[in-house]
């Protein structure tokens, strides 16, 4: 979810090399016998620490084991290098069985072959597609080929908001429009207070960000044909109302420019430095930040009012984690059993409520701890105003590109530098001349 | 014989030293002790580095990247396209190019004299000296990704000591953005200088304590006062390790690409734009690697041009002297 | 020899504010380990609010710390060692003969110092995954790979460094040692090795830190298991914080024994300097 450019490097090497490894690979052989086989695992970083995730996933494992004789060894891999070593292991042959992946990353991988592809047949070993979330299912390749993983997390933004500032502020319900935002944002204002918290250094959450506000203004990043289309009046339009957060509303502390490393800006939410905060699920965290539960108010984000035409109504890109396998691997029958495990009702219960994620499989919403305000609203999110990012090859370069080119922006706007449409454009034209495009 | 890449030899009071007699081997001594270097050189340096030149003259970009073998031949047109200074991708480079050589400069320019300036202090025994050389030298021991995280840390804009400080003694009102905006060059040049000069400091010292004090003792009876006796016996007779001091400190500040990554993250600032960043972004954001080997020869070109422009020249520098 | 006072006052302050630059970062990476997390999650504090070595504790656990310094400890000594080995051999060869295609082998050697690491890196990648398919020698991801590029990196700049230096010996050694009856090779280790050796010091510390410090190339040939410092320690940014006391008291702990280890050893690195660069 967070590629790093060393990451694309890496990924960029892997596929260079990929025909290399073609010939060497041995193809997957099947095996007759899974009750003694050992699965390796890479989970990616869900939790508050890669010890965290051990100690989450550890009694679960040790649960499938015992009810299969299938061991695994389960590693987790921090988000700074997990893509490097899957692209490394697509390359070299050598490399799990099973793996989490950032459902972004989706039709890149699918595109280097190197992930089985759950077709019919073998959504059928795990139980078939209807289980899953649609919202969920959307993210797991190109559109019109067959899913290159299985959603395991779900995740969508939200605006968070403080609910005792806002009270103390004297609003009385979260902003729906982004023009009740702005008014809200005056009152929290007092007293040299900021109301909104940006991760503007961030990659990945500038982009998801200007994606969703693109959605809004009815823009698109890619036309059908996959030919990137930067540079139009919405687009424009999308990442100028990013500025204006800290240029023109004077909602954001300048400073946020800087928050980079992902975490800054929620953890200004919940220590109350700010009232609001765009963010994924983050109940886990702001436990482990030591947030009062009764402060944290969940919401959809914004939307334009009225919603411009060919505007849609999206507040949010469809996020999550998919669990995928290897094609090289020599246990196919335990990966797969070892995935149905993983995607089973009981697991996406216990395993969700514990790292604040959604269920990908609609079973388990009958569980009681998904009945909360916050997961109700990130549930119906998910499902009827959430959009997957444009799930075209060229997905990872787009969001480097236009992720980077907003940063820049960003801290032209944080250091007094006016940002305005031409320059804008500029940016884009040039992210989209990165692309080769 | 005249030995291209050696440093020459400095004048120094002593009788010269015998001449160099090389036993001259038709055996297989020599080459056999340097066929693990060879080997390693191949394999690690050139065949790579010929593969990377190869490259840019391919059309590498993402659609060919699973079967490089069929990406077609693109001729000189990535070249044609990196210094097409009118369109968006030359015109970075360029920008990028003219940041990393005001960087360098300033460096290598501040890095010296800070060096110079400490080593002629430091020249002659006073109490502490050995305190004075070792806190110098810690810059340089402490590993490059431990020191630049923590200037990150202290460039802060709310949490940092740069804005404290500066902010305590009255300097500036607000605090400022040390690692966004246009500042943030300044603090990529000053970091860089804090990492550099003492390795200037080290070679300098290291220089001078093969220079012989009667030469000071006859300046001082000459009549020269402390800055002269440097400019008369100290920089002269510095000037072979100088030649190669600033050489190589250019092409390793040049080339540098730890500070900036560690100091910037992965989104080096437009001001701060060093050029071995700036490729590496243009090659992997863009997944376009035919243009970014294309970039890197003609940096590799550009430095080799450097090289070669400033060897020369100061051995015909030397020649005359 | 006389000092003018201006001269010593001017020592005092130059030197002073030298020092000052030098350290402020070394006692902000001390005093932040020693901080809780609320100090540095705060305006900065010149002292810490109350002292805890909870950060040096609490490091382990956040990332592999120790996995990732044994990975850094055997990469980097392994490539210094066998790059100061592979230097003699070289340098040797160049300082005591000549031959034909000293000088070429000579410049091509230094010219490497040129090469922008981004042009070949990808290439690299590529070769070392083909020697592992064709050889099932496994150079990717594992710490040989790593040990073998950080060696020829440093070799250019230590073969000539240690060329300069043995030219410094006599020869007179050499053919005493051939006098007494061992061959060419034989006077080179018994009698050659010994005088060089602060040369041959002053080498190995330098490819040591430079392998130590290496990130480029680190992030791309290694694996989870394999993975060095330079790299690992950019993991210290979790999901959730960014716990700046504990990167403080990694970076202090992983440099402690690189800094120690180079002062004690600057002696013999300012005598094969000297030797080496002027003559």
């Amino acid at each position: 979810m967070r590629p790093t450019k060393l990451s694309t490097l890496a990924l960029a090497a892997a596929l260079v090399a990929a025909p290399l490894a073609a010939c060497g690979s041995s193809g997957s052989s099947s095996s007759s016998s899974t009750s003694h086989a050992t699965l390796t695992y890479w989970a990616t970083n869900q939790g508050t620490s890669l010890q965290d995730d051990l100690n989450v996933l550890g009694p679960q494992i040790t649960k499938f084991t015992k009810a299969t004789g299938i061991k695994v060894n389960v590693q987790v891999i921090p988000w700074t290098t997990v893509l490097n070593q899957i692209t490394a292991a697509t390359v070299s042959g050598k490399g799990p069985d099973v793996l989490n992946i950032g459902n972004t990353w989706s039709p890149s991988l699918q595109a280097t072959g190197a992930l089985v592809q759950f077709t019919p047949s073998v959504m059928g070993q795990i139980g078939g597609s209807s289980r899953f979330l649609t919202g969920s299912l959307s993210a797991t390749g190109a559109p019109g080929k067959a899913p290159t993983a299985v959603p395991l997390y779900s995740l969508a933004y939200a605006l968070y908001y403080n609910k005792a500032q806002f009270a103390a502020a004297g609003i009385s319900s979260p902003p729906t429009t982004w023009a009740e935002l702005i008014a809200d944002g005056v009152k929290l204002k007092k007293g040299g207070h900021w109301p909104l918290a940006i991760e503007g250094g961030s990659v990945a959450e500038n982009i998801h960000m200007a994606f969703e506000l693109s959605e809004q203004q009815g823009g698109q990043f890619f036309d059908s044909s996959g030919k990137p289309t930067f540079n139009t009046p919405q687009n424009v339009a999308a990442v100028k109302q990013m500025m204006n957060f800290i240029q023109t509303d004077k909602l954001t502390n300048p400073s946020d420019a800087q928050y980079s490393k992902g975490t800054e800006a929620l953890v200004d939410y919940a220590t109350g430095k700010t009232s609001m905060v765009i963010w994924q699920a983050a109940s886990g965290s702001l436990k482990q930040l030591g947030m009062n539960a009764a402060d944290i108010g969940v919401a959809p984000v914004p939307l334009p009012s009225p919603v411009p035409a060919g505007g849609k109504p999206i507040t949010s890109m469809v996020a999550g984690i998919n669990m995928a396998i290897f094609k090289n691997t020599k246990n196919m029958s335990a990966a797969l059993q070892f995935v149905k495990f993983m995607t089973s009702t009981p697991e996406q219960e216990s395993l969700n409520s514990t790292y604040g994620s959604l269920p990908t499989v609609s079973a388990a919403y009958a569980d009681p701890a998904f009945h909360t305000p916050a997961v109700t609203t990130f549930r119906s999110i998910l499902s009827s105003s959430a959009a997957p990012m444009p799930p075209v090859p060229q997905e990872s370069a787009f969001e480097t590109a236009v992720g980077t080119a907003i940063i820049h922006l960003y801290a032209d706007a944080a250091t007094g530098k006016a940002v305005t449409d031409s320059m804008i454009a500029q940016a884009l034209t040039q992210a989209q001349a990165q692309l080769g495009g | 014989m005249v030995d291209t890449i050696r440093v020459e030899k400095g004048v120094t009071a002593s009788a010269p030293p015998p001449p160099r007699k090389r036993r001259w081997r038709r055996g297989w001594l020599p080459y056999v002790l340097l066929i693990p270097a060879v080997l390693l050189e191949l394999l690690i340096h050139i065949i790579p580095m010929l593969a990377g030149v190869g490259i840019s003259f391919l059309q590498l970009t993402e659609l060919y990247l699973s079967n490089w073998r069929a990406a077609p031949f693109a001729g000189f047109s990535n070249y044609a396209l990196v210094v097409n200074f009118n369109g968006a991708i030359g015109q970075a480079l360029l920008h990028s190019f003219v940041v990393t050589i005001l960087y360098t400069a300033i460096v290598l320019a501040v890095s010296w004299t800070f060096g110079m300036a400490a080593a002629v202090f430091t020249q002659r025994a006073f109490r502490g000296r050995g305190v004075i050389r070792t806190i110098f030298l810690i810059p340089y021991a402490l590993p490059v990704f431990a020191s630049v995280i923590t200037w990150n840390f202290m460039l802060q804009r709310d949490t940092g000591v740069v804005n404290q400080l500066l902010l305590d003694v009255h300097l500036i009102h607000s605090r400022a953005f040390w690692l966004i905006g246009q500042n943030s060059f300044y603090s990529l040049v000053v970091v860089a200088i804090w990492r550099s000069w003492p390795f200037a400091f080290l070679i300098l010292t290291a220089g001078m304590q093969s220079i012989p004090t009667d030469l000071y003792e006859a300046a001082a009876i000459d009549g020269s006062g402390a800055i002269g006796q440097v400019r008369h016996v100290t920089l002269p007779l510095l000037r072979p390790v100088n030649r190669v001091l600033l050489l190589v400190l250019f092409l390793w500040t040049f080339n540098d690409f730890t500070v900036p990554f560690t100091l910037f993250g992965s989104a080096p600032p437009t001001q701060a734009d060093i050029i071995s960043i700036h490729i590496y972004e243009n090659s992997f954001v863009s997944w376009n690697f035919g243009t970014g080997s294309a970039m890197s020869v003609l940096l590799l070109l550009f430095l080799l041009v450097v090289t070669v422009i400033y060897l020369a020249v100061g051995r015909r520098g030397e020649r005359h002297a | 020899m006389h000092e003018p006072v201006w001269f010593r006052w001017a020592r005092v302050v130059v030197l002073t504010l030298l020092g000052l630059f030098a350290l402020t970062p070394v006692y902000v990476m001390l005093s932040a380990s020693l901080k809780p997390l609320s100090d540095v999650q705060g305006a900065f504090r010149w002292l810490p609010s109350h002292l805890t070595v909870a950060p040096f504790i609490d490091m382990w656990q956040t990332i592999p710390l120790l996995r990732y310094l044994e990975n850094s400890l055997i990469v980097s000594t392994a490539a210094s060692v066998a790059s100061v080995l592979i230097a003699l051999l070289g340098s040797y060869a160049i300082s005591r003969y000549r031959f034909h295609g000293r000088q070429v082998f000579s410049i091509t050697i230094l010219s490497t110092q040129m090469f922008p690491g981004i042009l070949f890196l990808l290439p690299l990648f590529v070769i070392f995954v083909n020697i592992g398919q064709v050889t099932g020698i496994n150079l990717y991801g594992s710490r040989t790979g790593l040990i073998i590029t950080y060696m020829t990196f440093t070799l250019p700049f230590a073969i000539w460094m240690l060329a300069a230096y043995l030219d410094t010996i006599p020869r007179e050694l050499d053919q005493a040692a051939e006098v007494d009856g061992s061959g060419p090779m034989g006077a080179f280790i018994r009698v050659v090795i010994p005088a060089a050796i602060p040369g041959i010091v002053a080498v190995l510390v330098y490819a040591f830190m430079t392998a130590w410090s290496e990130m480029l190339f680190a992030s791309v040939l290694t694996n989870d298991s394999t993975r060095t410092l330079a790299v690992g320690l950019q993991g210290y940014a979790t999901q959730n914080q960014v716990y700046w006391n504990q990167i403080m008291a990694a970076s202090l702990t992983v440099s402690v024994p690189i800094v120690v280890g180079f002062l004690l050893l600057q002696r013999f690195l300012v005598a094969g300097m000297t030797a080496g660069s002027v003559k």
